[in-house]
């Protein structure tokens, strides 16, 4: 496990590529590693791009980071696409969008499921985000859809969060239902080569009026490569920003407090689920449960009592 | 179509038919499953009788062959004046090997050539290029420059002969180079008849052979069909296809709607550009898939006919011509198996039958080897008997659309019209096909129906004779036509020794010339022309127009 | 938290057709799996390099094109140029049945023919994963 951890911060893909795999199978045994691996992280800028589907994130993340190779920056991408909670598979598919870094030796994609993670970001996340941090790369991009709660919990483990919607009235409701609104630091508007563009900049610029939240909007055609520049720009600034205000530090101490405590209930369900005594235990319980006898919250804690013990 | 009387007492007579003898014979004997649906998921009735298509107006709706709707076929006579022609799609290898099976079928009766092209050739590509690299010649001919197609038509008339290649993105520069070799040879462009695929919006929605992104794609086709209209009038510039549509796993109400969709797509961008409909349309051309269900894809030919009459008398045709669809037809490839390979002669020949029943002009019998590898010259040679004995020996080509008339196959024409036309209504809501097509929307209606096939295969549900059924342990022992894989370094080869015959300032300037054209607006075939006649490759033409067009790139759809 | 199987579905070289691709793709999250679908026209390199970063325990190749040779090898060759022994190579398409031995001893650990059924493609994933 050192042994990884070294290779990895050497930048070696393989031994970087087993490492997440361990932290998204919640191996225990990540722990030696990560004793190496988070000394040397912090250096990296996080920004997370989030969004309803098929407003052109990957696309986007793509010419973000074609744009960061040739300002010589190595980029370190994690798309985080929804499990199936059904059947626990995942059709992992944001690579396609990024055919052109497929060959660059800087560039390091990772796809991960949330694997029926139901608020937030997995652990796993937090801990490839640490890694390819580890492992040199100055630039880390999280990729995530916001549906919802959960991935609005992108911002917690980023330090620059931008929201890319396009132009069309349905994708602005849906992204205001997701509550995707509040969590900008940047707004992207995609597709803005097409019709309503100007209106839907428009619409942001008065809702931001109403919270008097201003945060920059930026015009992109992604698929043109037009706009990134101007992005970066506006990423960079806002980083800026956060080391002069010391609010850099303070946003990593909450992606650091919620790191903990998902590691903390990771383990803490994989107790109760996988571990042979306490799932008996646990299973006996919920009998009683079922057969009236005793009501979860007392047989909650009965677990939490043994689990301390 | 039916007095109102006799109907009446038909009704009655259903009635008590199904209360009382159906009743007893599904006691006796329960039928085989609980509902017969068509590859559409169209439900089958036991029984069709007059009271189906008691609202048909036969002159109205059916009509005679030749005549408008063109139900029952565009000509008057169909068959009885010319059969539909013998056209098998071939090409492997290099020009000269392709060379040498066009000539072996056209001597086993072939009355019509079709060339495919290798993947280098579809995407534009030389074969000396990184790309290309192991897919010479696998999948089709590989041509890189006018020197290669003369000598793919080494020997062949084709002043007499027409000849269809299907080729999509770079179709423009392949048809100059088609029209280039036959001048060479004395043959003036105005006697050449033949067709090219030239059909971009189905790349984007199933083949997925698409280059440039859809507007300049659509600017180029819009070009060939003007330059065909005024000087190469025999040709179709296009041949708009649901074949792939349906290998892609479309049903066959999919294949329809979608097919003509983006037909109408083809005839307004061409209104645009202010081109006459009356001069353009008799040019248009159609390609259909001809799969299992037998009356399905029967009905579906003839409700394309109707559909495509009427739209285009919507779009404001006139002349009579305009309002045919001329299409050629390929039994489905998807259909084929690996697993006895030797029973898809039977299965090509059903699908055959269904073609000619629906009317076809021109038809490709599937070799029975396909599932595994290019036809071999007595797969092949098979396939291409398959419609001689249809053609001379069933008599099913002694009368016009002989099941014109069948309960059945009016009433299920007349659904799959109604079913692509709430397909229509879709594409328009979404504003248009090429809004759905950004959207994803073809491409996911495609893919949930192949999941929902497979699944339905998997269960059983649906049989394929060999694979889910009547499965036993084989050898198979069919000869395999092997690509010479020398092939590839002699066509490089060849490449290398062309380019540096070639007068290399002649090449430099027409490319530059079309270059500073397709950043405006003229026709490009003219500049294309003089690319391809001053030797200029493939490659380096597209590339050109790659540069200008940009490249597409397409959403992930599941 | 268990672990997944992960398997890379790839389309190597200039081949369109991704129907079948994406049908397994399908099948084979419906059993839990999870799957990184890389698009079409991807070069044996990039193949590798995405098997690699992704950790995959399976890569799937489809072809129909005829170009399983020499693209198939081409992978194995290079995954072992890169010291990676661990994982389960497989392929399906257009192959003719006389192809399938050699591509099995080019290192290619099995192929499925049209008509094969999904769950066999899945079942003989579980059974044979490498790690």
């Amino acid at each position: 496990m050192r042994e990884l951890a070294e290779r990895a911060l050497r930048g070696d893909r393989r031994a970087i590529a087993r490492l997440i795999s361990l932290a998204e199978s919640g191996s225990e045994s990540l722990k030696e590693a990560m004793e190496i691996i988070h000394p040397r992280a912090g250096r990296a800028h996080v920004i997370g791009v989030t969004g309803v589907m098929g407003v052109g994130k990957s696309t986007l993340i793509c010419e973000m980071a074609l744009k960061y190779r040739e300002m010589g920056k190595s980029v370190g991408i994690v798309a985080v696409d929804p499990t199936s909670p059904f059947t626990g598979g995942a059709l992992l598919g944001d690579r396609v969008r990024m055919n052109p870094l497929a060959s660059d030796g800087e560039v390091f994609i990772r796809s991960m499921g949330t694997r029926g993670k139901l608020g937030g970001l997995s652990g796993a996340v937090y801990d490839a985000v640490e890694i390819l941090d580890a492992s040199g790369k100055d630039i880390i991009i999280v990729e995530t859809v916001g549906v919802g709660q959960a991935e609005v919990d992108v911002i917690r483990i980023a330090d620059t969060t931008v929201v890319v919607l396009v132009p069309g009235l349905g994708d602005f409701i849906q992204t205001i239902k997701a509550g995707l609104m509040e969590i900008a630091d940047i707004f992207v508007v995609n597709k803005s080569d097409r019709p309503g563009a100007d209106s839907t900049v428009n619409e942001l610029k008065s809702m931001m009026e109403i919270s008097e939240k201003m945060v920059p909007v930026v015009c992109t055609s992604a698929t043109e490569g037009e706009g990134v520049d101007e992005l970066l720009v506006e990423v960079e600034n806002h980083f800026q920003m956060l080391k002069d205000t010391g609010e850099l530090e303070r946003r990593r101490r909450r992606r650091y407090e919620t790191e903990l405590v998902e590691i903390v209930m990771g383990r803490l369900k994989k107790m109760i689920y996988d571990e042979g005594r306490f799932r008996e235990s646990v299973g006996e319980l919920v009998r009683r449960i079922t057969d009236g006898e005793l009501d979860p919250h007392s047989a909650a804690e009965e677990v939490l009592a043994g689990l301390l013990r | 179509m039916y007095d109102r009387k006799e109907l009446e007492s038909i009704r009655e007579r259903e009635r008590r038919w199904n209360q009382e003898r159906v009743k007893e014979w599904l006691k006796k004997r329960p039928e085989r499953a609980e509902s017969f649906r068509t590859l559409s998921g169209i439900e089958v009735k036991r029984l069709y009788t007059p009271l189906d298509i008691e609202d048909l107006d036969y002159s109205e709706d059916i009509g005679f062959p030749g005549e408008y709707p063109f139900t029952r076929g565009i000509h008057a006579t169909m068959y009885r004046g010319r059969l539909w022609t013998f056209r098998q799609f071939s090409g492997f290898g290099t020009a000269e090997e392709t060379n040498e099976r066009f000539k072996y079928l056209l001597a086993h009766g072939e009355t019509g050539l079709s060339v495919a092209f290798d993947y280098p050739t579809l995407y534009g590509y030389d074969t000396d290029h990184p790309m290309a690299k192991g897919e010479f010649g696998k999948c089709g001919v590989a041509v890189s420059s006018l020197e290669d197609m003369e000598i793919l038509f080494k020997d062949i008339p084709v002043d007499k002969i027409t000849t269809s290649m299907t080729i999509n993105g770079p179709a423009a520069i392949i048809w100059a180079m088609y029209i280039a070799a036959a001048e060479k040879r004395g043959i003036p462009k105005e006697s050449l008849g033949g067709t090219i695929q030239n059909d971009i919006l189905k790349e984007y929605i199933a083949q997925k052979s698409y280059i440039f992104p859809p507007e300049p794609s659509m600017r180029l086709i819009v070009d060939t069909i003007e330059y065909g209209m005024k000087y190469v009038p025999k040709w179709n510039t296009i041949s708009i296809s649901g074949y792939h549509i349906r290998e892609a796993g479309a049903t066959a109400v999919q294949e329809l709607a979608f097919t003509l969709a983006d037909g109408f797509e083809y005839v307004k961008a061409a209104i645009s550009r202010g081109l006459d409909i009356d001069k353009f349309a008799p040019r248009l051309s159609f390609f259909f898939n001809a799969h299992n269900n037998f009356f399905e894809e029967i009905a579906k030919f003839r409700a394309a006919r109707r559909l495509w009459a009427r739209g285009m008398k919507e779009l404001g045709a006139k002349k009579e011509r305009s309002l045919w669809m001329r299409f050629h037809t390929q039994t489905a490839g998807c259909s084929l198996t690996a697993q006895q390979p030797e029973i898809n002669v039977i299965r090509v020949t059903l699908q055959a039958l269904a073609a000619v029943l629906g009317g076809t002009q021109s038809l490709h019998t599937n070799s029975l080897d396909e599932a595994l590898a290019l036809p071999s010259e007595k797969a092949v040679r098979i396939a291409l008997r398959t419609q001689q004995i249809i053609a001379y020996e069933s008599g099913v080509t002694d009368t016009v659309d002989p099941l014109g008339g069948s309960y059945y196959v009016e009433w299920l024409t007349e659904r799959m019209e109604e079913e692509a036309q709430r397909y229509f209504d879709r594409i328009e809501e979404l504003g248009g096909v090429i809004p759905a097509i950004e959207k994803g929307f073809f491409q996911r209606e495609i893919a949930e129906s192949a999941y929902r096939y497979q699944q339905e295969v998997e269960r059983g549900e649906r049989v394929i004779v060999g694979v889910n059924r009547y499965v036993m342990d084989e050898e198979i022992d069919i000869p395999i036509l092997r690509v010479d894989e020398e092939g590839e370094r002699r066509q490089i080869e060849r490449l290398r020794r062309l380019k540096e015959r070639r007068d290399s300032s002649k090449v430099r300037e027409s490319l530059s010339r079309l270059k500073r054209a397709a950043e405006g607006d003229e026709n490009l075939m003219p500049y294309i022309l003089d690319c391809v006649k001053s030797y200029a490759t493939l490659g380096e033409t597209t590339d050109v127009l790659r540069e200008v067009f940009g490249v597409y790139k397409e959403p992930i759809i599941f | 938290m268990e672990r997944k199987i992960r398997v890379l579905v790839a389309k190597p070289g200039l081949d369109g057709h991704d129907r079948g691709a994406k049908v397994v793709a399908r099948a084979l999250r419906d059993a839990g799996m999870e799957v990184i679908y890389t698009g079409l026209h991807q070069t044996p390199e990039m193949i590798v390099e995405t098997a690699i970063q992704e950790d995959a325990h399976v890569i799937g190749l489809s072809a129909l094109s005829g170009a399983h040779f020499p693209l198939f090898p081409e992978v194995v060759r290079l995954l072992k140029e890169r010291g990676v022994d661990d994982i389960l190579v497989i392929g399906g398409g257009i192959i003719p049945p006389e192809d399938i031995p050699k591509l099995k001893a080019a290192g290619v650990d099995e192929v499925f023919g049209p008509g094969t059924p999904l769950n066999e493609i899945v079942e003989y994933i579980r059974r044979n994963v490498k790690r």
